[in-house]
């Protein structure tokens, strides 16, 4: 039985489910993502955990207390807002003070422990500014604060890093993990962004159109994406129309004229396939004994890595190549692409789901 | 290059310019007015001849010695300020609530809200003082209950309410548009951080609308501190207010400069409180909300 646990909770306003049937088991202490497109529910399964919004269906049971219908202020959660939500005519101190106030914490505790999560993310020195006279970046810290310092037992974050610019936005998302691993608080976080979620998360839980579509560690989704909207909005991937071909040996993809052999661990019902690979697990050889081979129509530099997209008989193939130095091919020349074949994942085309994992 | 250089040369004129219908239609409906004012009520002033050509300060030191027109000074204040307060007590959570609402009934209730303003004050007046009176719909509310009826016609409670009544959209208009500017999430914070409603309301929700309550309580009160038909109508003949009683200066004693000097002494007062009020309330909210 997990710490904080949603059994079949869903949302309708009207007709329109905003969450359908969210079964979720939470571990103490984890670091949970929640990511989706704009609209696909987030939020709003955030706010039934803080209780600002009223479950339609379902259950939510905290350290085994069922909190479905309990008030915001009884179930004590910390809630960090997209928009902060800080009090703009109060101080730091004062933003930070105010849950213990309602506790009832004597003034001389309150200060020590207001004191004591201000050192914890590096605001003592701002303790008396107004949040309008504040960053970005500090805002969001204060928010944090304000969330942590009435020790509650889940800290939930919506959006709390897209409101930062790109630069701020990578440090502050470590500097949450931080905050998040020397608390050893339960944490779940709202976000839209992928990277965000793979890198600071112990398990990431992908939504689409208020339904969990997956719910895995960073590693293992990145790799093993249940579908095409996954492989898709979780990293970039190349989708290849295939026909499987049963052979006494096992199994072939024929992908456009060529026969890929594919490692015999699921059985293929007869007709349309998706095949789904990276762009970076793709090596760019000779065109001779390629899987595939086609000009270079386009050719960008970013950086690290070169992004290539290579016109082949499958069609347009995206390649990252890693700045290693010697420039990839240009545009106009032809090239050859190879990948290992545990490389690629194979899904039914219609159903977009995963028939081999 | 020429041709861009004229189009580009400053009209030291152009601002004086756009700015002078509004400055002629300032300075000829109230500066000229109000210094004609000021110069009349240092004339003097014979009951045998009127106005007479000479200047002196005998009306104001008339004013401010006689115990009749500071007791009505001191009503007017008590009156005008009793009215803020009473409009700031029910007009912000009214302003809450309206933010609160839904489609249609936002609409529907801001034109309730609004409604005293579209009847002429002297019917609605009248209307109040049917209601107030001694045969009065309130009194005969009273008798059903069995109390006994009251006097409201003709006494400062009858001013208040009436003045507070036609005040209340004054009140709530500012202080939801103040409310509007809200981030709504602000609230949920408190909530979540364990205030109960009434308590994020206290702490959180109105003390943002501090602005949108100063402005609405500098409208009410110079408007209820220069009211005179409701005091007119509701006061009687005894209960005088400061606009009222330079009326009958003007009209019943016929000493022009008296009235003028009570108009001055008024306008004076009045301008120094709501510059006090705002300069106190403005410093306070100005670091905090920007
Ligand atoms: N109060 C509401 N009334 C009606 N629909 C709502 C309400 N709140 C959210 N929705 C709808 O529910 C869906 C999910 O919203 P939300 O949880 O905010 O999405 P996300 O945070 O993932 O962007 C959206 O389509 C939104 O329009
Ligand atoms: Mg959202």
């Amino acid at each position: 039985m997990g710490f904080l646990q949603l059994e079949q909770v869903s949302k309708l306003y009207g007709e329109f489910a905003a969450v359908r049937d969210f079964d979720l088991e939470i571990e103490r202490g984890e670091f949970i993502s929640l990511l989706g497109p704009s609209g696909c529910g987030k939020t709003t399964t955030l706010q039934m955990i803080a209780g600002l919004v009223t479950p339609t269906n379902g259950r939510i049971t905290l350290d085994g207390r069922d909190i479905t219908r309990e008030k915001p202020a009884r179930r004590g959660l910390g809630v960090v807002f997209q928009s902060y939500a800080l009090f703009p005519h109060m101080t730091v101190a004062q933003n930070v003070a105010f849950g213990l106030e309602m506790r009832k914490v004597a003034k001389a505790e309150r200060d020590r422990q207001v004191a004591e999560i201000l050192s914890l993310v590096k605001l003592t020195s701002l303790a008396d500014r107004y949040p309008r006279e504040m960053s970005g970046g500090q805002r969001q810290r204060v928010a944090i604060a304000r969330a942590l310092v009435i020790k509650p037992p889940v800290l939930l974050l919506d959006e709390p890093l897209s409101n930062l610019d790109a630069k701020l936005r990578e440090e502050m998302q470590f500097e949450l993990r931080r905050i998040q691993r020397v608390v050893g608080i339960t944490t779940i976080m709202v976000t839209h962004d992928q990277a965000e979620a793979l890198s600071i998360s112990d398990r990431v839980v992908v939504m689409e159109g208020g339904k969990i579509t997956q719910v895995d560690h960073p590693y293992s989704l990145y790799e093993h994406p249940k579908n095409n909207f996954i492989s898709s909005f979780v990293g970039k991937s190349n989708f290849l129309a295939a026909r499987a071909m049963n052979e006494a040996t096992g199994v072939s993809l024929r992908v456009d004229n060529t026969d890929l052999k594919i490692p015999a661990t699921g059985s293929y019902p007869g007709g349309e396939l998706c095949l789904s690979v990276r762009p970076e697990k793709i090596r760019l050889t000779d065109p001779a004994g390629a899987m595939l081979h086609g000009p270079v129509s386009s050719r960008y530099f970013l950086g690290n890595h070169w992004l290539l997209s290579v016109s082949t008989p499958a069609g347009e193939i995206s390649v990252a190549v890693a700045n290693l130095g010697a420039p990839p091919p240009s545009e106009g020349d032809i090239t050859g692409l190879t990948w290992n074949i545990e490389e690629c994942r194979v899904l039914a085309a219609e159903q977009e789901s995963a028939l081999q994992s | 290059m020429t041709g861009a250089a004229t189009r580009t040369q400053p009209r030291p004129l152009a601002p004086f310019l756009l700015a002078a219908p509004a400055t002629l239609l300032f300075v000829g409906l109230i500066l000229l007015p109000l210094a004609l004012t000021a110069v009349l009520s240092f004339n003097v002033y014979d009951y045998s001849s009127g106005v007479r050509n000479q200047y002196t300060t005998a009306n104001y030191l008339t004013v401010l010695q006689d115990p009749y027109y500071l007791a009505i000074f001191w009503r007017t204040l008590r009156l005008a300020l009793l009215t803020t307060v009473i409009a700031v007590l029910l007009g912000t959570p009214e302003a809450y609530i309206l933010t609160r609402m839904g489609k249609p009934w936002r609409s529907i209730f801001l034109l309730v809200i609004i409604g005293p303003l579209l009847v002429s004050v002297v019917v609605r007046t009248f209307g109040w003082s049917m209601l107030l009176g001694r045969d009065g719909l309130v009194n005969h509310a009273l008798a059903v209950l069995g109390l006994e009826p009251v006097q409201l016609l003709y006494t400062e409670t009858a001013i208040v309410i009436a003045l507070v009544h036609i005040m209340l959209p004054f009140m709530v208009i500012p202080v939801w548009t103040a409310l509007q500017k809200l981030d709504p999430t602000v609230e949920a914070a408190a909530l979540s951080l364990g205030a109960s409603r009434f308590t994020a309301l206290r702490r959180v929700v109105f003390p943002q609308a501090t602005l949108g309550i100063l402005s609405g309580s500098l409208i009410v009160f110079g408007l209820s501190a220069s009211a005179f038909a409701i005091p007119g109508l509701l006061g009687g003949r005894r209960l005088k207010m400061a606009a009222t009683v330079v009326y009958d200066e003007y009209l019943i004693e016929l000493n022009w400069p008296l009235g003028a000097a009570i108009a001055i002494i008024v306008l004076l007062a009045n301008l120094a409180i709501m510059l006090a009020y705002n300069r106190m309330v403005e410093r306070q909210a100005k670091r905090r909300l920007g």
